[in-house]
């Protein structure tokens, strides 16, 4: 029986959720229902704050599983792909969006790669977290897609439309010191520190009364839901076009050691 | 060989413990390093971090020996 693609564990009101798919957690359909699985699972009265990290070596997350989708499409016919499509991005939307708005406090730790759905994951998160070895990336338009879980509402909540149509328009990564000069994420830590630092503010956040603290993100943070609804609208439109399937096809073809450089 | 050249290759070869005295200018750098391209993308933080320099990865593109990695730094400088 293969490892599931998580694993979560609780210690004096922390919990730990700890994404372990090889190579770097891609979300496809087993990815999406353990996040499925977890949520129904969580106690949020039984934590205060929950820290998501990855323990591949690789990174965080290298976002939506290509290979996956790419099967998905060539295996079904191609008057199903809106309603499959439309299908998934309701339940990883639906994931992430519980993620955005659980009631407890939650710290997304980064190392490596974070691109395209990775970060959109990492987005959900109160506060992110990022070693140096961290890389931000949406790489979607070079697949002809825009991003689809959500990454890009989310973002506009944090920052100016500038820097999202720097990183959306290019496609290009940028470092954690990056990202935190653009006000992307909260911290920057040596390599191999985001856990030891996620688990201080974790503490910090435990000091907190439960109902100010709850009362706290409720207030600050919303989800921009008439954006995410327009989000996977146009993600549907852009892939049911020829290009998608064709950069799938080019990705789930190559040979190249390196596809996860442009 | 170039100042950026020299220190690319060694501040690689201190990352992915290297033999540093091995390593030229002209050489793959994905194959002298052994590396992948997790890896690789942890390194072009690295290289940032160090040159004081972004390294837009459309930049990079077709990069591969530590000879054409650095011209590319000294464009950013």
């Amino acid at each position: 029986m293969s490892e599931s693609p998580l694993r979560f564990s609780v210690v004096d009101g922390v919990g730990e959720l700890v994404l372990q798919r090889e190579p770097c957690n891609e979300i496809g359909s087993a990815m999406t229902g353990a996040l499925e699985a977890w949520l129904d699972a969580l106690d949020d009265d039984a934590v205060h704050t929950v820290i998501i990290r990855s323990s591949v070596r690789g990174g965080f997350c290298a976002g939506a599983d290509l290979r996956e989708l790419h099967a998905g499409l060539v295996a079904s016919p191609e008057a199903e792909h809106a309603a499959s499509l439309r299908a998934f991005l309701d339940r990883i939307h639906g994931v992430m969006d519980r993620i955005d708005m659980l009631p407890v406090t939650t710290i997304g730790v980064v190392h490596g790669v974070c691109f395209g759905g990775g970060f959109e994951l990492a987005l959900t998160c109160d506060q992110i977290i990022a070693e140096k070895s961290a890389r931000f990336c949406f790489p979607e338009l070079r697949l002809g897609i825009i991003p689809g879980f959500g990454g890009i509402p989310r973002l506009r909540r944090d920052v100016g439309n500038a820097t999202i149509r720097d990183l959306l328009l290019s496609g290009r990564s940028v470092s954690a010191k990056r990202a935190h000069a653009l006000g992307m994420i909260a911290q920057v830590v040596g390599r191999g520190e985001g856990l030891e630092a996620a688990q201080a503010l974790a503490a910090q956040s435990g000091k907190f009364d439960p109902t100010a603290r709850r009362a706290a993100k409720a207030f600050i943070k919303h989800l921009p839901r008439e954006e995410l609804a327009r989000e996977k609208e146009l993600f549907v439109e852009l892939a049911l076009r020829p290009p998608l399937l064709a950069a799938l096809t080019k990705f789930v073809d190559s040979t190249d050691l390196r596809p996860y450089l442009p | 060989m170039s100042d950026t050249v020299h220190t690319l290759m060694a501040l690689a070869a201190r990352q992915f413990k290297a033999d540093a005295s091995a390593l030229k200018p002209e050489q793959d750098l994905f194959e002298a390093l052994g590396i992948d391209s997790f890896q690789a993308v942890e390194l072009i933080s690295e290289l940032e971090d160090e040159f004081d320099v972004e390294l837009p990865d459309y930049e990079l593109q077709g990069v591969k020996t530590f000879a054409a990695l650095a011209a590319k730094i000294d464009k950013r400088r």
